[in-house]
């Protein structure tokens, strides 16, 4: 049975765990840690891909562990089985770029007794089958990302990143505890099969509604829940940075999903996929504008994180919409989308962090500014990353552009809703995912323009050398992965049927059937999309002309120094940098988003001094929302603080006026 | 039998496209010479710039990468395909559902994405700021684009381009607003996404005014041929698309005889002509925009769109 099978593997990584805490330090403890990481990882995704694909019944299990009266209920359903899996290759990628990028890390016990316990709370949650086992997982999957965070807490940064990850952790697993207490309602069945049987009134629907919301949607990073997110995802190891964007995000989402779509389907109603959209359509292009003002590697990778997450809540914001007002065969077609979505952000996200981290190891620099040119020497990193920029672009033929065809031809069916909100939110909505993967492109030219391309801008990354081979394997498998589910996407959308059956009762048409293996959301009239044909159509053209050219024109090659319009300059520093490629999109976007102001000042002729360039962005998140809040923490804290220095005299009467007020409060109650 | 032919159409197009695209160019040059009463450049001349191009040796600076040679075929690839699927003389062409409206802005997207990394890749600042402005401008195309395409698919409900050219046939549209609309935004995309006045100037040899122009700097010899005919095709495509959808007339229907096919093909090189001939009327009486006021030239066509697709999801319900 699935779950039992899965159930080893989670026990088997908390083992590794137990067991890295004693032997981290000995030699060769990371490559078998790793390795073992990735066998459990790879048997667990084997297991989730079989229940998926060979439609096995819903497995549960309950055991003597937990409440007393309630006990830990686990199971393994199409949904859990979907996000198993994209869980399980995460983590199996992750543990595999591990074995090389865990070499170089100078305090293994900080991240090798975490790391299989981070997976396992990963699958754990996403196994738990009652309110308290998920709570307890999800908490336990964010206390073991969070000691990963803080793995390097001495560099600069981390640890203020790992404080205000714990708080909002700490927040979001509180609105995910009340949540779960408005659907048990005070009889209190915990199990989910007791949820969903517990019908609930519209109010306490629509309040557990928005808790999940938060709850989950500041674990993913929905704006302007997603503070933490740019700082922790860096701070952490590159491996994990992947995990913790490409897949605990994604475990986020599965607790939305399994909170809104599952245990409160009975009680949805038609205005609920309204806020859902609104935030996920702001999110996508807010995340993105952010990603463009960064410099530093990582961050950038984080907030485009938040992007996706946008775009995977607009999807999931479409289903709703489509559900609740009684067209399941559309929403199906948008959870689809977002499924498919949710799968193709952790393969390419896991590659940019792996990436990432290549080019850490190779040149000690997280900076762009202080890169450049690293396609010479890192050829292999290079090669992978690009394919997950175009991918993440969303260009065809790769995976992310499927993903995103379909979820507009999604929206292209909404004008058949009948409430007029929704009308007037959905092209809103279709905009600004347009200009968010437009937005995205740009981000990431930037990133590959400035990382790889150009003159080195620093003797760190001059001296660049190509990292090991198991990095190199984990990045081309999952580059492999990106094209193979961007050029046959049907096969991918077949797989992920029963999920979208189970969740939304329709689903879309089978594919792999469709001749020439295109695919056909709705009918082949309205739109349809071969992602095979494409890429070979694009390989035959660019072959016809480089056969063309090479037999009919001059084939010689000369190697001269840059042209650059007849004044090439030496210095690297005259290049485009990354502050520099985004000023135009900060000066149209940014004056409104963040802000920004840009100060100039130019000395006088003759005046020796250097010129100077100062751009002032805001964070409006931080400084509409969170420094008040936390002024009015840290208020009313030192206003308390002074009850601790009374005499014992006014503690008693405190006491007694409690007493008296209690009593009060008894005597009127009845 | 039926699979030959319909590949040979298909083929035909692919050739059509090649053969067409840069006649286009050299008549709107040569137009926009007559216009400002020069002699203009001869209409052939661009063939002659390509063979002259192509014999030349290609000189790569020294630390040119992998990615600039490759590009210009990518780049060349994606716009001859993202061509091929416009139909031009006939619709239903053998290809033509393998990919759709969206497939081929996206396609057109990927050119651009190649030629703007390639601008980057010997790391000059002229380099720099092409590529900059030219993600800068599709920031803002791509999304209005992709918009025009929600208006189109709405009205026909199809994003298929056969589709949308057969329902555009057909007596049920009748003047739309949103349809017209989508054709000033449609227009408004063409001239920035292809570069020309008053977005940028292909003619110009002023570096600091350079868009698409900065980030070829660098090409020469039978690369830049290639890019420069992948940039040629690239007008044709935008002017195709415009006349399949908006001036469908001509257009042979699927499985139509030989004889529609070259009425359908005169009806094209018509469109063309006409389109070139507006073209270079509206490039000689406008003057090129400072960078920043694309942003509102380009949100204009955005909002135009927005308004389009607005109308349409309402005006659905009240019918």
């Amino acid at each position: 049975m699935t779950v039992i099978a899965e159930l080893w593997c989670v026990g088997a990584l908390l083992g590794i765990a137990v067991l890295a805490a004693f032997i981290g330090n000995a030699r060769g403890a990371t490559v078998a840690l790793y390795s073992a990481a990735l066998a459990l990882s790879l048997a667990g995704l084997l297991f989730a891909l079989h229940h998926l694909l060979f439609g096995a019944a819903v497995a549960d299990i309950t055991l003597p562990l937990g409440l007393p009266w309630v006990g830990a209920h686990f199971h393994v359903d199409a949904l859990a089985a979907f996000f198993l899996a994209v869980v399980n290759l995460g983590g199996a990628s992750a543990s595999l770029y591990g074995i090389g990028y865990g070499r170089h890390e100078h305090e293994p016990l900080r991240v090798l007794p975490f790391f299989p316990a981070f997976l396992a709370g990963m699958n754990l949650v996403v196994l738990a089958a009652d309110a308290f086992s998920f709570l307890v997982a999800w908490e336990f999957m964010s206390l073991a990302s969070w000691a990963l965070v803080m793995a390097h807490h001495k560099e600069p940064g981390n640890l203020e990143a790992g404080y205000v990850y714990i708080v909002m952790a700490s927040a979001g697993t509180l609105a995910l505890l009340l949540a779960f207490g408005l659907l048990a309602g005070p009889e209190g069945g915990y199990a989910f099969d007791a949820i969903r049987a517990h019908k609930i009134s519209p109010l306490r629907a629509g309040l557990v509604l928005g808790l999940a919301l938060f709850g989950a949607g500041s674990k993913a990073g929905l704006v302007p829940l997603h503070v933490w997110l740019p700082l922790a995802h860096p701070a952490a190891p590159s491996h994990v940075s992947a995990l913790m964007s490409g897949v605990m995000t994604k475990v986020a989402i599965y607790g939305f999903l399994r909170i809104v779509f599952d245990l409160l389907a009975q009680d949805a109603e038609w205005w609920w996929g309204v806020p859902i959209l609104a935030a996920g359509g702001g999110t996508a292009v807010l995340g993105i504008l952010h990603a463009l003002m960064q410099n530093d590697v990582k961050r950038v990778l984080a907030y485009s994180t938040i992007e996706n997450i946008g775009v995977i809540f607009a999807g999931l914001g479409l289903a709703l919409a489509f559900d609740t007002n009684g067209w399941p065969a559309a929403g199906a077609l948008a959870l689809t989308a977002a499924l498919f979505h949710v799968l193709n952000h952790a393969l390419f996200k896991s590659i940019l962090f792996f990436g990432a981290g290549a080019v850490l190891t190779a040149t000690g620099e997280r900076n762009m500014d202080r890169l450049g040119g690293l396609i010479h020497p890192m050829p292999v990193t290079s090669f992978a990353f690009l394919v997950a920029c175009a991918a993440i672009s969303a260009l065809p033929p790769l995976n992310g552009f499927a993903s995103e065809w379909l979820l507009f031809q999604a929206i292209l069916l909404s004008p058949g809703l009948p409430h007029w909100g929704l009308k007037l939110l959905l092209p809103a909505v279709g905009a600004l995912l347009a200009l968010a993967a437009a937005l995205a492109a740009a981000c990431f030219v930037r990133v590959f323009g400035i990382v790889f391309l150009g003159r080195p801008r620093s003797v760190a990354a001059e001296r660049a050398v190509e990292v090991d081979r198991w990095s190199h394997a984990a990045m081309i498998t999952l580059a492999v992965l990106c094209v193979l589910a961007g050029i046959l996407p049907g096969f991918v959308i077949d797989a992920m049927a029963p999920v979208v059956q189970s969740v939304t009762g329709a689903r879309m048409p089978a594919q792999a059937s469709i001749e020439w293996l295109s695919i056909v959301p709705v009918a082949e009239s309205r739109s349809s999309y071969n992602g095979l044909v494409v890429f070979f159509f694009i390989a035959a053209s660019a072959s016809i002309a480089a056969y063309v050219i090479h037999r009919f024109a001059s084939g010689a090659i000369r190697r001269a120094p840059a042209w650059d319009c007849g004044f090439p300059e030496q210095n690297p520093a005259t290049q485009y940098t990354a502050g520099s490629f985004a000023q135009p999109i900060r000066q149209v976007f940014g004056t409104y988003v963040f802000r920004a102001h840009e100060r100039v000042e130019m000395r006088p002729p003759g005046d020796p001094g250097p010129a100077r360039f100062e751009v002032k962005l805001h964070d409006l998140a931080w400084e509409l929302m969170y420094t008040p809040i936390g002024n009015a923490v840290s208020l009313a804290t030192t206003r308390l603080n002074q009850l601790q220095f009374l005499t014992i005299r006014i503690y008693l009467s405190f006491v007694s006026f409690a007493l008296v007020f209690l009593l009060l409060v008894l005597a009127l109650w009845q | 039998m039926a699979v030959i032919l319909d590949l040979a159409t298909q083929g035909a197009q692919m050739l059509l496209v090649l053969l067409l695209a840069p006649l286009l160019t050299g008549f709107i040059r040569k137009l926009k010479g007559r216009l400002l009463r020069r002699q203009g450049p001869p209409l052939l001349q661009p063939y002659r710039d390509l063979l002259r191009l192509m014999r030349k040796e290609a000189v790569l600076a020294e630390n040119a990468s992998w990615l600039f040679r490759v590009t210009p075929y990518l780049v060349f690839a994606a716009t001859w395909v993202a061509a091929a699927l416009v139909p031009t003389f006939a619709t239903g062409l053998m290809f033509s559902w393998s990919a759709d409206l969206i497939v081929v802005i996206a396609l057109l997207g990927s050119a651009r994405f190649f030629l703007a990394l390639a601008g980057m890749d010997v790391g000059t600042s002229f380099g720099g700021i092409g590529s900059s402005r030219e993600m800068m401008i599709a920031t803002l195309a791509e999304p209005a684009m992709i918009m025009i395409v929600f208006t189109l698919a709405l009205l026909a409900g199809s994003t298929q381009l056969s589709s949308l050219a057969g329902f555009m046939l057909s007596p049920a549209v009748g003047l739309r607003v949103s349809a017209g609309l989508a054709l000033i935004a449609l227009v408004m995309v063409a001239i920035a996404e292809n570069g020309r006045i008053p977005i940028d100037n292909p003619a110009t040899h002023l570096e600091l005014t350079m868009v698409h122009e900065a980030m070829l700097l660098e090409y020469s010899g039978r690369h830049l041929a290639v890019i420069e005919l992948a940039a040629w095709l690239k007008l044709l495509l935008y002017m195709s698309l415009i006349g399949c959808v908006f001036v469908p007339w001509g257009l042979a229907p699927p499985g139509a005889s030989t004889g529609e096919e070259v009425t359908g093909a005169a009806a094209y090189i018509a469109k063309l002509a006409a389109g070139g001939v507006l073209l270079a009327l509206f490039e000689t009486s406008v003057a090129k925009m400072r960078i920043f006021r694309i942003s509102e030239f380009l949100g204009a066509a955005l909002m135009l769109g927005l308004l389009g697709v607005l109308l349409l999801f309402v005006t659905r319900t009240l019918q």
